[in-house]
């Protein structure tokens, strides 16, 4: 945190003018299109068509937004994609403790060589052809099994969580437990996981937004619509401009049409934002400290 | 004596192992815990490592993994001399480099500027509003591009009109994508790319700049000469790691941005891969898994020489 000291020169005045341009133009560069987006949103169709939408809304319509919960596929999507965060988060998270907590530990024979094991797997892998054939042999595809087990760990997030152990569970603690008659299922179970709500919290995050935003999986895995997740449908509307024609048959007009199905998109994007970005706030803290943990080691 | 050497040396390995077997025993249940985790390394991880070997036969279904034909290098030398592979291999590079030269310099900038700031508030706003793009999905992210650059009434045309310019077609236009790819990516990571250095700035030690003020220092000065020396360790180790994961480029954006018009400059190993692996009628997993063991290999060369270098001059590494 910068201080003041004494009176400011005139370099330093000038600098601090400078200092608060460039980050109101970092500022409104990241600010402007969320702004221009959100208001678009809100407009009436054919100003936004006709270019007449820049910053502030003109007119007022909610028609994209009630064309988006009109939507059947947006809703399935929806709660396929809760569906799959929670479920694949909860995997995640019990899969990671168990890796990492072993792996933490001094006197456990052999982590070496289980961690080498782990980390030669973020710098070699086998391919996307070869793990869709196992995921297909296992007879996962079209099934949730392909969207939650594949990534049922990630080992940048074993490492960040076994260095929290590493830096916050006390060897003494340990000790006088064992003392006490504890054994490691309940030295974990009673010590360890009270211990570790911010981990905790940190990785689930960072696993929900994975599994939230993820695509590419359920691309190449599912074929059955009523699985797609909501990035799927996403795509299908926003970036194939693939939109439910059945939808649009009371607009007769077809430059009508056209606009809603822009205003359609707009909305959708904010709608489909909107979840994260009001958790985001609260949360903020926790990915900040996820890359201050993951920045100690690596 | 001489006979008891042997004998009593091959005790102290019996007792050795006698000993590690019970140290083994006294935490079996950390072997039960990991138990789960290293299956799933192995099924997930290390089966597809063994299943590459279908790049170097000609894989039919029906025949499995194991008994389909032993090509040898076949897939391989038609790969190298496809017209396709010196355009897949100049976009993979180009792509990451511009976005590895181009992204390096912003985050610094916001954190040397954001620790300069005394007004708390203004910095938080800042804060927030720059970390939050960080978590807008690939797909939503090129949506926004796409709503923005429409060449009909997206509104950077829509300003280009009014400065009395042509509209352009920035997604049909193939000498536009890697700008296009680039720039969106340094404003959807910059805010969150920046909190590293942030971190590292705030561990430089105040005293030195009292002492630079003390000296009569102004604040160009002192960031100059304290806080850019500061987060230089970080920076050139950031920049070296990012250069040893060069090939992984964010295919899944490449992916959806591509259309036939700018395929030229836009196709990358991980987007063929996939189109000649799954999306083609004539599945070609063995010349697809050929093509992904081809980039799997390169980058592991990059990735492992790249530590080595930063194991040497920064004494720190990725384990």
């Amino acid at each position: 945190m910068e201080q003041s000291f004494g009176r400011e020169s005139l370099g330093d005045r000038l600098f601090t003018i400078l200092n608060y341009v460039i980050l109101s133009l970092f500022l409104i560069t990241v600010l402007y299109p969320l702004i221009y987006i959100l208001s678009a949103s809100i407009s009436d169709p054919s100003a936004v068509i006709s270019g007449k939408v820049w910053l502030w809304p003109v007119g007022f319509s909610l028609d994209g937004y009630s064309a988006v919960f009109e939507h059947r596929l947006i809703w399935s999507g929806f709660r396929n994609s809760i569906y799959y965060t929670v479920f694949g988060t909860l995997i995640n998270v019990v899969m990671t403790i168990m890796a990492a907590y072993p792996l933490a530990r001094k006197d456990f024979y052999g982590r070496n060589l289980i961690m080498m094991l782990f980390v030669f797997t973020t710098m070699f892998s086998g391919g996307l052809i070869p793990s869709y054939l196992l995921v297909k042999d296992l007879g996962m595809l079209n099934s949730v099994w392909a969207m939650v087990l594949p990534g049922a760990l990630s080992v940048w997030n074993v490492i960040i969580t076994r260095t929290y152990f590493q830096s916050t569970i006390p060897d003494e603690l340990l000790e006088a437990a064992q003392l006490d008659g504890c054994n490691d299922f309940s030295f974990v179970w009673r010590m360890v996981l009270p211990l570790s709500g911010p981990i905790i919290a940190v990785i689930s995050l960072y696993y929900a937004v994975g599994h939230w935003n993820q695509f590419f999986s359920a691309l190449i895995y599912l074929k059955k619509q009523s699985l797609y997740p909501l990035q799927i449908i996403l795509r299908d509307i926003l970036i194939q401009n693939d939109v439910d024609a059945m939808m649009l048959t009371d607009v007769d007009q077809a430059a009508k049409r056209e606009a809603l199905r822009q205003l359609l998109k707009f909305s959708l994007i904010v709608v489909s934002t909107f979840p994260l970005l009001v958790v985001y706030p609260f949360v903020q803290k926790y990915f900040v400290k996820g890359v201050m943990i993951g920045s100690l080691k690596g | 004596m001489e006979a008891l050497k042997p004998l009593s040396r091959n005790e102290k390995v019996q007792k050795g192992i006698a000993a590690r077997l019970v140290k083994m025993r006294k935490v079996w249940q950390l072997y039960v815990l990991i138990a789960l985790p290293v299956l799933y390394i192995i099924i997930f991880k290390y089966v597809p490592m063994y299943g590459a070997q279908i790049a170097f036969k000609d894989f039919v279904v029906s025949k499995g993994i194991w008994d389909s034909q032993w090509v040898g290098l076949k897939h391989f030398i038609r790969f190298f001399n496809s017209y396709e592979f010196g355009r897949l291999m100049k976009n993979t590079l180009l792509i990451s480099l511009y976005s590895l030269i181009a992204g390096f310099p912003f985050p610094i900038i916001l954190a040397l500027s954001l620790n300069m700031v005394r007004n708390r508030f203004f910095k938080k706003s800042v804060q927030m509003v720059t970390y939050a793009p960080h978590f807008i999905s690939v797909v939503v992210m090129v949506g926004i591009v796409f709503e923005l650059l429409d060449p009909r009434h997206g509104v950077v045309n829509m300003i280009l009109q009014a400065l009395g310019m042509d509209p352009i077609n920035f997604l049909g236009s193939p000498g536009l994508f890697k700008s296009i790819y680039v720039w969106s990516g340094i404003w959807q990571s910059v805010g969150f790319s920046c909190i590293i250095y942030l971190a590292a700035l705030s561990g430089i030690d105040p005293s030195l700049h009292e002492a630079a003020v003390v000296d009569g220092a102004n604040k160009w000065r002192r960031i100059w000469h304290i806080d850019i020396p500061g987060i230089m360790p970080v920076a050139i180790i950031l920049l070296i790691l990012n250069t040893g994961s060069m090939l992984e480029i964010g295919y899944e954006k490449v992916l959806l941005m591509q259309n036939p018009l700018n395929i030229r400059t836009s196709e990358i190993i991980d987007t063929y891969v996939y189109k000649v692996g799954l999306l083609s009628q004539a599945m070609n997993y063995s010349y697809s898994a050929a093509i992904g063991l081809f980039k799997s290999v390169i980058g592991f060369v990059l990735i492992y020489s790249v530590n080595k270098i930063a194991q040497k001059t920064n004494e720190t590494s990725l384990w």
